[in-house]
């Protein structure tokens, strides 16, 4: 008998103290952010798709001399890399960059690889659009358009 | 402006349906601000925003969904016994219409006065029970059945802790209309500052939470066990009225319980208790219940079905029963 | 869909109830066919392979590095500790050395992911029994770890961070100072777990003497993890066959009495206790030096070779036959969730369905780990 009022008066008391909990959570600031209205700021390390590095700061001018090891190396192959010897100039010309953005897995292997560091992640994570050619991306074409 | 009112006041029949028409706003304001409320008080809660886009604070957030749902199609399952399908969510929100005829908002302003409100109120509560069984049985699914079932052992087992907690207060006051209950209690004391009808009121809150269905006495609609219960297979607006019952009956539970005990229209110490006033110290009280539920929602987990019944049988009914034979004592002996 | 039971439903009163794949208690597309007695499940039959990826078929047809992103898509809720058994066995398999301080990032990331895995579990238990408020804490106090290790992975959940031979970046006073603030901060929030859940009649009541497993039945089944532990048996391969460097740190095993279904949430909050006492040490020990020795270009030899670790969930195995090439041979993973869903049956057999749901929650099931 003595524990049926002792069930009653600890089970009691828990119950008060969770609602206790979150009063006080109640009354605390709210945490989260209106998303896209107000923006976190981003980890500068986030790893979106990858993108060519822009080596010269005046013009659209990458690294790259079409080794092909990001392609090769990459477990989804998902990379299509393609030169084309050009007079005067010395080794492949960058013809073809493109990434399929559906197929990559985020690993990083590719910007491991590259010999010369012509590759690193954009920071860019609001990506969405209506039809998987959407995310196809020609790397050229956005290391002009920067 | 004389010669409308004295138009209404010759045709009854008219100010029935006036009468009528301003109860089902009031029901439909009632869930339209308490979904709010629920929606806005879970996210702080949980310390989160909650509806925000829609209007300021997101307050027209309730009526655009009200619209959604409006304008979704009743999809009736294959196998359904049509006829109770579409029969079940009017029972659920007809007698809560009902109930809300009866209620004493202020001195002068109620639909009806019966000298035996209290009865006819639980009379009319316990028709929820029949409208829950007919759709989970109609909706002919599986766990649909289960929240049924589970609803009217629920409703039959904590019918008997609210009238016996009920009628504790019946004794003090000798009455079973609603208005001389409340003119009992417009001096300084309320009756839940008597020891005996405290008591009462922990265990009609307690047992009202499981009449009504509220976590964590929600059993019936329980999520995680039976996806969404026994409105399972409702979409469209019988979904709303469910809810909108839902919402009207935790309202009519909160302001019994302001009745009985808080000394529903009286304003502490008999302050200000004119008509007016009264109203908005009513409302006031019912709404402090309400949130107060939904702060306990908020918080618990669901507990068992087992368990359900015993804290009913083993705890609160022979609380209730004790308290009862008190109370009696308390008023022969006074 | 009765096809593939294997029920005697000619007893009128019995029914079967089809529980999942889209259940909310299953967690994922697990589904489990139930036979029921009115609310009383009798018989139950849990189907796999709603999510299967052939994961293991995928390891066999690249060469080793590709599997690298596909060890963290198997168990996203923890993921670095299945990063961390492929890299660990190419090490063991190819002789790789490892830079010290490389193994500390290891260690510490590995723990702030179980606690974030824990923290996600607790909160989906409680969740399956009906609060939905401490699952929201939870995911708070879990958004700082995610903070960190995105910062430095470059990934919230599906992490790609360790390689044979390292990690892929050093981690950063950032990161050190994120996380001891995470730690200090994450102390003071254990009692408000305590004081919200563990200590609620109601939790109490729905949880204690739920799903008892025996520590017989465990052994039988081949249970790892939280779900072994809180059958009384204090088995943890980071102490019983200690990997990385875990041998040099001091830190306990707790475990349960009871083996039912609050003993394994009790276990789950005391190793999140243990994990940050860990981090703490690792911290504080960090060596200096490189992360990342990349190997030479590295055949696996003719033979097989297996490594276990410790994962959030129990003991997480890859087992690897080389035949001279750089693609595996054979790959196999021995996922500790699967072992943990097959005590299912036993332990829920006669039990009211609210029961069943928050037994089969105290597993912690990763489903997509099951069905790989």
């Amino acid at each position: 008998m003595s524990g049926y009022f002792s069930e009653i008066y600890t089970g009691g008391k828990s119950l008060l103290i969770g609602l206790g909990v979150t009063f006080r959570a109640f009354i605390k600031p709210v945490v989260t952010v209106q998303y896209p209205r107000e923006k976190i700021d981003v980890s500068p390390n986030i790893r979106g798709h990858i993108e060519l590095i822009k080596c010269n700061d005046i013009e659209a001018k990458h690294d790259c001399r079409v080794c092909g090891m990001c392609a090769k190396n990459c477990p989804c192959n998902c990379i299509v890399v393609e030169g084309e010897k050009q007079e005067g100039v010395k080794g492949k010309v960058l013809t073809v960059f493109t990434v399929d953005f559906t197929k990559c897995s985020l690993c990083g292997l590719c910007v491991e690889t590259c010999s010369r560091s012509a590759l690193r992640f954009s920071n860019e994570y609001e990506l969405a659009g209506f039809t998987r050619e959407e995310f196809h991306f020609d790397l050229i074409k956005r290391l002009e358009e920067k | 402006m004389e010669q409308i009112i004295k138009f209404i006041q010759t045709y009854s029949l008219l100010r029935m349906l006036l009468a009528f028409c301003c109860l089902i706003g009031i029901i439909f304001a009632n869930a339209i601000v308490m979904g709010y409320l629920e929606r806005k008080i879970a996210a702080r809660i949980q310390r989160r925003w909650g509806p925000m886009e829609v209007g300021l604070q997101g307050w027209l957030q309730m009526i655009l969904d009200g619209v959604k749902i409006l304008s979704k199609q009743l999809i009736v399952p294959k196998d359904a016994n049509r006829f109770l399908f579409r029969l079940a969510p009017l029972l659920c929100f007809t007698p809560v219409a009902m109930v809300f005829v009866a209620l004493p908002i202020s001195r002068s302003l109620y639909g009806i006065n019966l000298n035996i409100g209290l009865i006819y109120i639980i009379a009319m509560g316990s028709i929820n029970v029949f409208s829950i069984l007919i759709a989970g049985w109609s909706s002919n699914n599986k766990y649909s059945l289960f929240g049924a079932m589970r609803s009217v052992a629920q409703n039959i087992a904590y019918e008997v802790p609210i009238l016996l907690s009920l009628l504790a207060v019946v004794l003090t006051t000798s009455t079973f209309d609603l208005q001389e209950i409340v003119k009992a209690q417009s001096g300084p004391i309320w009756f839940v500052l008597y020891p005996n009808l405290f008591v009462a009121f922990v265990i009609y809150l307690i047992a009202g939470c499981a009449e009504t269905n509220r976590a964590p006495f929600d059993l019936p609609e329980a999520e995680s066990e039976l996806t969404a219960g026994y409105h399972t297979e409702y979409s469209g607006f019988a979904f709303g009225l469910f809810a909108i019952a839902e919402y009207g009956n935790l309202f009519i539970m909160a302001s019994i319980a302001t009745i009985m005990f808080l000394g529903g229209w009286n304003g502490p110490f008999g302050f200000l208790s004119g008509p007016v006033m009264g109203a908005i110290w009513f409302l006031s009280k019912v709404f402090i219940l309400m949130l107060t539920m939904m702060w306990v929602r908020w918080t618990y987990p669901r507990v068992r079905f087992d368990q359900l019944m015993n804290l009913a049988w083993k705890y609160l009914i022979p609380f209730s029963l004790v308290n009862l034979l008190i109370t009696a004592l308390v008023v022969k002996i006074i | 869909m009765a096809t593939q039971t294997k029920f005697d439903t000619q007893d009128k009163h019995r029914f079967l109830l089809n529980m999942g794949p889209q259940h909310p208690a299953t967690h994922g597309v697990l589904r489990v066919v139930l036979e029921m007695d009115g609310e009383y499940t009798m018989g139950i039959d849990p189907i796999l392979g709603y999510g299967h990826r052939m994961q293991e078929k995928m390891g066999e047809s690249k060469v080793w590095p590709g599997f690298y992103p596909n060890t963290g898509r198997m168990d996203y809720v923890g993921a670095m500790p299945f990063n961390h058994g492929y890299v660990a066995l190419i090490e063991r398999m190819a002789g790789v050395t490892v830079p010290e301080r490389a193994e500390y990032i290891r260690v510490i990331t590995s723990e702030l992911n179980r606690i974030s895995s824990h923290l996600l579990g607790i909160g989906a238990y409680v969740l399956d029994l009906g609060a939905f408020t401490p699952i929201l804490y939870a995911f708070d106090d879990r958004e700082d770890i995610l903070d960190a290790l995105e910062d430095i992975t470059g990934s919230r959940l599906t992490y790609c961070y360790y390689r044979a031979g390292g990690v892929s970046k050093d981690i950063d006073d950032t990161f050190i100072r994120r996380t001891r603030a995470f730690i200090e901060n994450f102390r003071t929030r254990i009692p408000m777990y305590n004081d919200l859940v563990t200590n609620n009649i109601i939790f109490i009541k729905r949880t204690k003497d739920v799903g008892i497993i025996t520590a017989d039945m465990a052994r039988r089944y081949g249970a790892t993890g939280p779900v072994l532990r809180g059958s009384g048996i204090a088995y943890d391969i980071r102490k019983s066959e200690p990997y990385s460097v875990y041998s040099q740190f001091d830190f306990d095993i707790p475990t349960g009495e009871n083996g039912d279904s609050l003993d394994r949430y009790n276990v789950r909050i005391h190793e999140m206790e243990q994990s940050l006492r860990i981090i703490e040490q690792a911290l504080d020990k960090l060596p200096d030096g490189p992360v990342y020795e990349k190997p030479k270009k590295v055949k696996l030899q003719p033979g097989d070779c297996s490594f276990s670790v410790e994962t959030a969930r129990g003991a997480l195995t890859y087992y690897l036959v080389g035949d001279g090439s750089e693609t595996p041979y054979k790959l196999k993973i021995r996922v500790p969730s699967f072992s943990n869903l097959s005590l299912l049956r036993e332990m829920c057999e006669g039990m009211l369905i609210a029961d069943l749901v928050s037994a089969m929650g105290s597993l912690d099931l990763v489903i997509p780990e099951i069905d790989r």
